[in-house]
């Protein structure tokens, strides 16, 4: 039998976090504090002030300015780090574009929280799905593991010069970020022989100066600008695939790719989710196939890029498909759904849904995910607000 | 799997019970998860904790609905909780207090322990507060057979954020004096 406990210990997403933190060796980190992302912060200026990490810590009165500091302290060449959540996100959104469009590396790690009003700490994605346009690349963790690991692989994605683009990483509020499970700790030197050191070309530098953002006239450059983000992004896909690779093979990680296939090979209907929501939606796919129903999941742990060749390869022979968000969008369908439909427009006739659950931290259950199949069989079309008492 | 809910008032120790639960399972190389559910944080509200143990790696996230077992740290909660809510018919029911008439319970294996006293011999809390959060996991590797007295007193040792010595003694005497039904 595997010895769990040999090279694993047991920690909260929040305590996964600043431990990955730690094995990136960041320079700088300055955040402000926001439940639930606060024990992040607590723990990361714990291992400041102990000595355990050699970075400065800059304390600061808002989450907007803690963005801000950890853009010039990257821009600096020292890795840096912040991290937050729901309104904090709200109020950092200019800064996230000015972190993008500055090109500068760097992670930040949201555990994602509703938005008010009405005043809501508990669990849901609309946060940073109203993020999804400021050119950061985004990951959903679906464990405690991923999000330890996926602030290395942000740093190592982000810092390619081939991509240059911040990286977000999310932990579903309390049900990553308060829960305990075991994770194994990766090891320093593999961490440092895996990331090495940041090297920026273009830097901040007081003996060279030179400025970043100034203004560009309709006919400068600030199209072809607007449009290297967009080819980064779009070209990380292929370098994404590499990295995940090679910190599999150098770390024994099993990281999915941009998607985990759960169960596709023979599915007749499959659910799309993002997050720890997608271990309760696997549990039900392995007792509906126990039943007889040929289900699966894919599971998005990117988010941006999209991989929307990598959903049509997966759903080809599928009955039906429910794009499930813990999100909401108002005016027009989820933002998932439109990224899926857009994705298998004109390539794929599988007929596609969309399910909004869980908002404002609401229980998801395998009945609730019993539901949602039940539905896809019956081809009931439409959106479907799941575990609603209102209609 | 197993799977354990506990019921306490806001620093009384819930989360900190269920997490040292989950790993005196992990010292036994069980797969586990625990996590809180917090509604609107404050000394004295209602707090669940949850904890799950099995020999394969857990998937389940949600709450827990129909627990193996139910780990009660403070009595009074159980005028104003139905804290045996979907308690499986064979299920255990740890309370923190001294044995008494639980008649609506009675179908489930039962231990009490005086938690309460426990936790105050021991220095842990004080009368208005005492934290009774390791003597009840003391009492609750009595009840149960899902983890040994010495992995919880080897968590405790290790999860303790002070006084170990008294926490692993409250631990030691719970499981002592605990009374079956």
């Amino acid at each position: 039998m595997e010895s769990i406990q040999a090279s694993r210990r047991i920690m909260t997403g929040n305590e996964a976090v600043a431990t990955g933190v730690k094995l990136s060796r960041v320079k700088v980190i300055s955040a402000y504090p926001i439940t639930p992302q606060t024990t992040i912060v607590e723990e990361l200026a714990e291992m400041v002030a102990n000595g355990e990490l050699d970075s400065k810590f800059i304390e600061v009165e808002s989450e907007h300015s803690a963005l801000a500091s950890v853009i010039a302290s990257e821009l600096s060449g020292a890795r840096s780090f912040t991290a937050s959540s729901s309104h904090g996100i709200l109020y950092m959104h200019e800064n996230l574009h000015w972190a993008s469009g500055m090109r500068a590396p760097l992670v930040m790690s949201v555990v994602n929280r509703a938005i008010g009003p009405p005043w809501n700490i508990w669990s849901e994605q609309t946060d940073t799905f109203n993020q999804r346009d400021t050119g950061w690349l985004q990951i959903y963790c679906e464990s405690n593991q991923e999000a330890m690991d996926s602030v290395l692989l942000g740093y190592k994605i982000a810092e390619n010069k081939s991509i240059l683009l911040p990286v977000m990483n999310m932990l579903d509020a309390f049900t990553l970020s308060h829960t305990s499970e075991p994770v194994e700790i990766r090891s320093e030197r593999t961490a440092y022989d895996y990331l090495g050191d940041l090297d920026l070309d273009f830097k901040l530098d007081f003996k060279n100066p030179g400025g970043y953002g100034s203004l560009l006239g309709p006919d400068g450059p600030f199209m072809e600008m607007k449009k290297d983000m967009r080819d980064s992004m779009y070209n990380s896909i292929k370098l994404i695939k590499r990295e995940i690779s090679n910190f599999n093979d150098q770390f024994e990680a099993n990281l999915p790719g941009l998607t985990e296939n759960f169960m596709m090979e023979d599915a007749d209907y499959a659910l799309i989710t993002t997050g720890a929501i997608s271990s309760t939606a696997k549990y039900t796919v392995r007792k509906l196939r126990a039943q007889g129903l040929k289900t699966g999941l894919i599971r998005l742990f990117f988010y941006r890029p999209f991989p929307g060749d990598d959903i049509l390869k997966a759903v080809r022979g599928l009955k039906g498909l429910g794009v499930v968000e813990r999100n909401v969008s108002y005016g027009q369908r989820g933002p998932t759904y439109e990224d899926v439909v857009s994705s298998l427009y004109g390539k794929a006739d599988v007929p596609v849904r969309n399910y909004v659950v869980g908002l404002g931290g609401r229980d998801i259950r395998v009945k609730d995910y019993e539901k949602m199949f039940e539905n896809l069989v019956e081809t009931d079309g439409g959106m479907e607000w799941i575990n609603v008492g209102v209609t | 799997m197993y799977e354990i809910r506990f019921h306490g008032r806001g620093g009384q120790g819930a989360v900190t019970a269920s997490k040292i639960l989950a790993m005196a399972a992990f010292l036994e190389n069980k797969w586990v998860t625990s996590f809180p559910f917090f509604g609107t944080e404050r000394r004295g509200a209602p707090v669940t904790a949850f904890t799950r143990i099995d020999d394969q790696k857990i998937e389940l996230r949600s709450q827990i609905y129909e627990p193996d077992a139910i780990i009660v740290l403070d009595r009074s909660l159980m005028k104003i909780v139905n804290v045996t809510e979907g308690l499986k018919s064979d299920g255990i029911l740890v309370v923190n207090g001294k044995s008494g008439n639980l008649a609506e319970t009675s179908r489930y294996r039962i231990g009490f322990v005086d938690a309460t006293s426990i936790a105050l011999r021991n220095g842990l809390g004080d009368p208005s507060h005492p934290i009774v959060n390791t003597a009840i996991l003391g009492a609750f590797a009595k009840v149960s057979n899902i983890v040994s007295i010495e992995s919880i007193k080897t968590a405790t040792a290790e999860m303790a954020p002070s006084r170990k010595k008294e926490n692993v003694n409250a631990v030691q005497e719970a499981y002592e004096e605990t009374e079956l039904n």
